[in-house]
Parts: structure tokens; C-alpha cells; sequence
């Protein structure tokens, strides 16, 4: 039997349109807006000005802080903008403006090295740092950060999330299908920046192809003294939560609130790794990324390998266009995306997909009153009572929601998904998260 | 028969007298001594319990005026002065003299001045609204329009107007309790002074955006010219992230801001009309003053601006921009 995780979860529809699709690259697009705010933590601090020429690579914004990231530049050409630009959903953020011209590389970009260097974990680790990665899965935290483990704490395992539970994205599993060797020479760095000797691959098995590929490539060994094992896993939504996989793959449980290291384990997606490969031997920068471009109303999806910052219109353009019955434009996937609007907003690191949704598709289920069925709490990966959290803040009861641990909810949306009643449940668990949250922040200063 | 009535009755007398006498030592044991004042205080209180104050309820202000050495930082913004100087008076203090404020929405974004730019179907809240994204019109700043201050009102104050989507304060009814100003997601509504016959001078706009992306926004929003700055005789306005705000307490009304601004963010309310005699951009602003005077409450105004101002406000988000 499939191994998965013990609680909650869904089966939706999984819709890979664009499985069979291979990576095709993106034409450059004219100007790029690179938002300095493309991770969790404090934005970048731009380091050009308008005016400035720049090349593939170059760093225009410096990470402030611990938990930030670097920016560099995803096209050559020249600055013409450093403002608050809105992104996606229309949030004004600083970013940087860049129209291109030609595409000339920084020059310590080295694209033709393909073996690890023979440096120590310290200097891959500031590789990694200084290559701007950060979480490709979506949740954007700075890498090295994630890599720094806590004194006084050990991890034994890497985990790989090559899950891709989302509906629909398919840019992971391109990435695994299309670059096994650099992903499992990321991985290989990985394990020695975390001085680990066992790696798994978490993937569902509705990639089959996926796992038999990396499985026999990583029987292959040449990997030094790191084991890496691919883990089949039941397809089953939230499994590319970090928590649901380690569930999944290893058995242990995240206690509420803490971070995975805590079980001894790190987690990192698939194209992170690849990214980490590229950053240490390559020595390129985040500049570009997969991103699975789709939906039932868009002519020809597609997986592209798109520069950070071109427009999602662009995308949507390089794709047949937005088609008349088009209903909403998501950002990422079906479940834990958002809603777009503004296309002239730029991809970011953590733009896996984007997805049109037809009229149909994107209309929202009239919502009528709890039939308390329990659907939701049966559902819940987390093991929380959304239907309690919601109809308490809903009266005004925010702050009395702490022991229900709307904290520890991921958002991944299978509550609303199953509520036979429509009841948008994971909007006002959102908002009764970051109520206890600031009130808990409140408390410790 | 007669006898087990008889002995019924007499075993729950006497239950009754152990546990009288049982409960009247355990009173005696655990009383816990309050402050006879509390319960005084509390009855002068208006008993709305909306928290205005900062305590849950009205007990709570009580029992914190009766503990407190004096008034200070402690009053009941729904009893008003009035109130207080009873309290004061019955606790033999002196009261704090407070100006009487009234809740005001600083937006004029109606749906004529501040056009759509997408559609939001989700959840009918300002509060889930402003946590997904920037809002459905062009300002991230202005008003959401779900009527999440509406819904706290525990006085009926605020409402919704369907013609612009914004809510309005009727302000008789408003205690300044502050309940709207927390609940408003955007910080757009404050608490600001009553002023002398309810009138009041203030810019009806929060939007922090550089000049041309406000114009581009809305229509009445705040560019950030800074024109009012310069003509306040009284340094009661400052301008400070592309927008300005005018101090109620060091405004004196008179209104020659309102004339000044471009594009009509400085709202005017419950004064007369303006002499006609006044040409040019003062024009629409004394037509604006009478709408705003027909209706009793502080509406933010919408007005057609003549050929003229719109000419006036081109020129100045261009400068602006520059």
C-alpha cells in the first residue's frame, strides 16, 4: 500500500492539461518588472538606478535582513523605473523596471559547468544566498534560511516535495521528467550543505513516469556517501504541504507550531533543488523559472521556462490569448492560488502556474447556512474545526479562536472545497490566522 | 396516607432549613466585598456595553472610574461630558472636558468618481476583501464597500449608501465609541471634533499613491499638491506620504483650503451655502456646501466639476508628476 498522509485531505480533479507538454522557453518579453518583494520576509534593497545598464545576473536588489533574498536581473538592458509597481493582485510593491535589450550575461555565470566544485557546505551554503533562491513550491521562504538549522538541533533527512497535489500544474513534473540529473546533483549539495546522508523524493503516483525515471537514475549512485530514495506516494490533496509530506514519507508529526527540523527534517521543492544546482555550479542567480501556463478555456497550454518578471499577459499571449469565456485568471493553482487583477503584474519566484478559469469554473457556490455535517473538520490536513473558526469570527469572536489554532492552517482550502454548503470557510480562517497571530506577537514583545 | 403526605412534606422542610443555614455560612465564608459605587456608577452609565470606552461593557468603565485616583484617560464616549460630570461630580472629582467627536469616512471614491477596474465575487466583507488583494477599483486605500463598519454600529449610525457604495455617519446618532474606526480594515474612518453646529472641514481621501496614479484612481482623491498646505493660515494641515490631513483641533474653518484644492478632496460639511458672487473654482464648491447642508448627515459629497477645475486639476497631478 501507498504511503500518505494519516489526516484530512481531498481528491480533486486532478487536470494536468499540459503533462505531456515539454519546457519550451519564452521569448524575451520587452520590459520586465521585478518586484523586489517576490519572498517572505523584508523586500530587497534596490541597489541600481534609473538609467543603470544591467545584464542577465546582475544584482539589483540586496536581501535586508535575515529572512529576505536577493534580487537579481532576469534580462540585460536598461533600468528605466525604481518604484512601487502593483503586482498581480494589484498591491503596489517596490520593483524595478527593466527594458530589454539583446541578452548578454553577467560574466561569472558559467552555463557550461555541470560538476559540483569541490567546495565546503559553508561556501555552498553562500552560494545559495547569494543566487536569491528562495521556495519554489509557492511559499517563497528564502532557502539559505530554511538551510541554517537552529543550534541545538539536527536534520537527518531531506525530503524533495516533487508532489505537485495542485489541480492542474504540471511545472515540477516537467522539471523532474525533463532535468533528473541537475535535480539529484541539487539534491546531492543539499544533503552536504545540511550534512545529511539519507534524501527522499516524494511523488504521487499519478507521475509515474516521474518516478520510475528519477528511481533509476538515483540507483545509479554517484552521489558520494548520500543515499537518495524515491518515495511513491497516494495521490491524495495537501500532500505538498510540508507537514503532509513528512507525514507522508517519513511517519513523524510536525508538533503545532513548529518548524519541520523539530522532526529532523527538511523539506525542499523540487525546482528549488534544481535552482540550488544551478546557483552552486553554474553559479547563476534565480532569474527564471517553470511555470505551468493553463486551463480549459486557453488554446494551447504550455510549460514555460519564463525570465522573473515578464507579465502574465505575456504568458497568456504566448498561449493562444485569453479566450472570450474567460472568468477569472489565477495566479498558481486552482486551490491555493489567487485571483489576479492586474496581468501586467510580473512573474515571480513563486508563480508555478497560471490558470484561466472559465465563466463556469470561476463562479463561486451560492452559500447557504452550516448544516454541521463535519465535512470540513474530517477533511482539515491540520486537524482543525474550520466550520467553529469561521462562525466565531464571523460574530466577532477572533480573539477567542486561539485554541482552536487557526495558526496552524495552511490554507490549503479543502475546507471550502468540501463544504456542501458553500460556505467560503478558508476566508475567515485566514483572517482569524493573522487576528491570533498579531495577538500572539503582541504578547511575546 | 395522611401520613406519608405528612412525612413528605416535613423531610423537605427540614432539607430545606440545613441547607438555608448551609448556605448562609457559606455566604458569610466566601463573600467577596465590592464597591457600592460600582453598582451607582454603572446605573449612570448609558448600559449600551459597546466597548467604546476600552473596558468590556459598562461595568467595566465603572469599576475602573471608581478604582482610578482621577478622571484621566477614562471616559464614556457615548454618555458624552454630561455623563462624565455626573460621575465626577458623585465621586467628588473634577471631570475631564473632552470636545465631542463623530466618526468620519475619509473617502469620496463613489462608484462615479473611482471607476471599477475588476469585479470581486468573493466573501461580502471588508476585512477577507483587503486580505486578498488590492480592491476592485484602481486605489488600494479608499473604501471597500462590504460595510463592515455598518455592521458594528451598535448604534445605528452608519449606512450603507447604495448611490455611491459608501457608508454615510449620521451624526446625531454617532458616540464617537470608535467601534467603525477599528473595524474599518482601510483606516479610513476617524474620529475627529464635532465643531461648532456639526461643521466640519476635512480631506476626504487617504490614498498614499504618488499624484498621477491617485488622478488616474478617482477622481476626488488626494494628489498630494500640497496647495492647502500653503494656503492654511493656521499650519493645520501637513502633508506626509502624498496626502494631507487637516488637524480638527487647530482647524478654524475657514475653508479657504477647500477652495484651494484642485480636485475636491477637501470635503466641507454642514455649512451655509457660499456667496454666489465667488467665481471660478469656488463655483461647484458652493453648490457641493448646499448639498451638503440639505442633508443633515456628514454624506461625502459627489459633484460634476466645471470645465474649468478639471483644467486646474491636469495641470497639477502633471506638476505632481514631474
Amino acid at each position: 500500500m501507498l504511503k500518505t498522509f494519516k489526516i484530512g485531505g481531498i481528491h480533486p480533479n486532478d487536470n494536468k492539461l499540459s503533462k505531456g507538454c515539454a519546457i519550451e522557453k519564452m521569448p524575451l518579453p520587452e520590459k520586465v518588472v521585478i518586484s523586489l518583494s517576490q519572498h517572505i520576509g523584508a523586500p530587497a534593497t534596490a541597489t541600481v538606478a534609473k538609467g543603470d545598464k544591467v545584464k542577465v545576473g546582475d544584482l539589483i536588489g540586496k536581501a535586508t535582513g535575515f529572512v529576505s533574498a536577493d534580487v537579481h536581473s532576469s534580462v540585460s538592458g536598461t533600468v528605466v523605473a525604481v518604484d512601487a509597481q502593483p503586482d498581480t493582485s494589484g498591491v503596489r510593491k517596490p520593483s524595478v523596471t527593466i527594458a530589454v535589450e539583446g541578452d548578454e550575461w553577467n560574466e561569472q555565470i558559467d552555463l557550461g559547468a555541470e560538476n559540483i566544485p569541490d567546495i565546503t557546505p559553508k561556501e555552498m551554503m553562500d552560494a545559495i544566498a547569494h543566487a536569491g533562491i528562495v521556495g519554489m513550491g509557492g511559499a517563497t521562504f528564502p532557502t539559505h534560511v530554511k538551510l541554517s538549522v537552529p543550534d541545538g538541533k539536527k536534520a537527518e533527512f531531506l525530503i524533495i516535495n516533487g508532489v505537485e497535489c495542485e489541480p492542474y500544474l504540471t511545472a515540477d513534473h516537467r522539471v523532474m521528467l525533463e532535468r533528473p540529473d541537475d535535480l539529484l546533483k541539487g539534491v546531492a549539495i543539499l544533503c552536504k550543505v545540511l550534512s545529511v546522508k539519507k534524501a527522499f523524493i516524494g511523488i504521487e503516483n499519478n507521475k509515474p513516469d516521474a518516478i520510475e525515471l528519477l528511481t533509476k537514475k538515483a540507483a545509479g549512485g554517484g552521489y558520494g556517501d548520500v543515499s537518495i530514495e524515491v518515495v511513491p506516494l497516494k495521490v491524495q490533496y495537501p500532500q505538498g504541504g510540508e507537514k503532509q509530506l513528512i507525514d507522508a514519507v517519513i511517519g513523524r508529526q510536525v508538533p503545532s507550531g513548529a518548524l519541520p527540523i523539530e522532526v529532523g527534517a527538511v523539506v525542499q521543492n523540487a525546482g528549488t533543488a534544481v535552482a540550488v544546482y544551478e546557483a552552486v555550479v553554474k553559479h547563476k542567480p534565480l532569474i527564471e523559472r517553470v511555470v505551468t501556463v493553463t486551463g480549459k478555456s486557453l488554446a494551447s497550454p504550455k510549460n514555460l521556462l519564463v525570465r522573473l518578471g515578464t507579465p502574465v499577459q505575456a504568458l497568456i499571449d504566448y498561449c493562444g490569448g485569453l479566450g472570450d469565456n474567460t472568468g477569472k485568471v489565477i495566479n498558481g493553482g486552482p486551490m491555493m492560488g489567487r485571483a489576479a487583477c492586474n496581468l501586467e503584474g510580473g512573474v515571480t519566484k513563486g508563480t508555478s502556474g497560471v490558470l484561466l478559469m472559465n465563466d463556469g469554473e470561476a463562479k463561486r457556490k451560492p452559500s447557504s447556512p452550516c448544516i454541521r455535517c463535519a465535512k470540513c473538520v474530517s477533511v482539515c490536513p491540520m486537524g482543525l474545526e474550520p466550520y467553529l473558526i469561521n462562525v466565531m469570527t464571523k460574530n466577532g469572536l477572533v480573539a477567542q479562536t486561539e485554541p482552536l489554532h487557526p495558526y496552524d492552517c495552511i490554507e490549503c482550502g479543502s475546507c471550502s472545497y468540501t463544504c456542501p454548503a458553500g460556505i467560503p470557510l478558508l476566508d475567515f480562517i485566514r483572517l482569524a490566522k493573522g487576528e491570533v497571530m498579531k495577538i500572539m506577537r503582541a504578547r511575546k514583545s | 396516607m395522611n401520613e406519608t403526605l405528612i412525612f413528605t412534606v416535613l423531610t423537605l422542610c427540614a432539607l430545606g432549613v440545613v441547607a438555608a443555614v448551609a448556605l448562609f455560612f457559606v455566604a458569610k465564608k466566601f463573600h467577596v466585598w465590592e464597591d457600592p459605587r460600582i453598582d451607582d456608577v454603572e446605573k449612570m452609565l448609558p448600559g449600551a456595553n459597546c466597548g467604546g470606552c476600552g473596558f468590556p461593557g459598562c461595568r467595566g468603565l465603572a469599576s475602573a472610574l471608581v478604582k482610578a485616583d482621577t478622571m484621566e484617560g477614562l471616559a464614556c464616549p457615548v454618555g458624552g461630558s454630561q455623563t462624565m460630570k455626573s460621575i465626577a461630580e458623585y465621586l467628588g472629582r473634577v471631570a475631564e472636558e473632552k470636545e465631542p467627536e463623530v466618526a468620519v469616512v475619509r473617502c469620496s471614491g463613489s462608484c462615479q468618481n473611482r471607476p471599477k477596474t475588476n469585479t470581486y465575487d468573493g466573501v461580502s466583507s471588508c476585512a477577507v476583501a483587503s486580505s486578498l488583494y488590492a480592491g476592485e477599483t484602481g486605489c488600494s486605500f479608499g473604501c471597500v464597500g462590504f460595510g463592515d463598519c455598518v455592521k458594528v454600529c451598535a448604534f445605528g449610525a452608519l449606512k450603507m449608501n447604495p448611490e455611491t457604495g459608501l457608508p454615510e455617519v449620521d451624526d446625531e446618532k454617532c458616540t464617537a465609541c470608535g467601534k467603525c474606526v477599528k473595524a474599518c480594515p482601510k483606516m479610513i474612518i476617524e474620529l475627529r471634533k464635532k465643531g461648532p453646529k456639526s461643521r466640519r472641514v476635512f480631506v476626504s481621501c487617504v490614498n498614499k499613491d504618488k499624484g498621477a496614479i491617485t488622478r488616474k484612481a478617482c477622481k476626488v482623491g488626494c494628489i498630494g499638491c500640497g496647495k492647502c498646505v500653503k494656503t492654511c493660515p493656521f499650519e493645520a494641515i501637513k502633508l506626509e506620504n502624498n496626502v494631507a490631513y487637516i488637524d480638527s483641533y487647530k482647524c478654524r474653518l475657514c475653508r479657504k483650503c477647500v477652495v484651494e484644492c484642485p480636485t475636491g478632496a477637501i470635503n466641507e460639511v454642514n455649512f451655509p451655502p457660499r456667496p454666489p458672487k465667488e467665481a471660478g473654482p469656488a463655483k461647484p464648491m458652493a453648490e457641493k456646501a448646499a448639498v451638503a447642508t440639505a442633508a443633515p448627515v456628514s454624506a461625502p459629497v459627489t459633484e460634476n466639476k466645471g470645465a474649468e477645475q478639471t483644467e486646474n486639476v491636469k495641470k497639477e497631478s502633471e506638476k505632481v508628476e514631474k
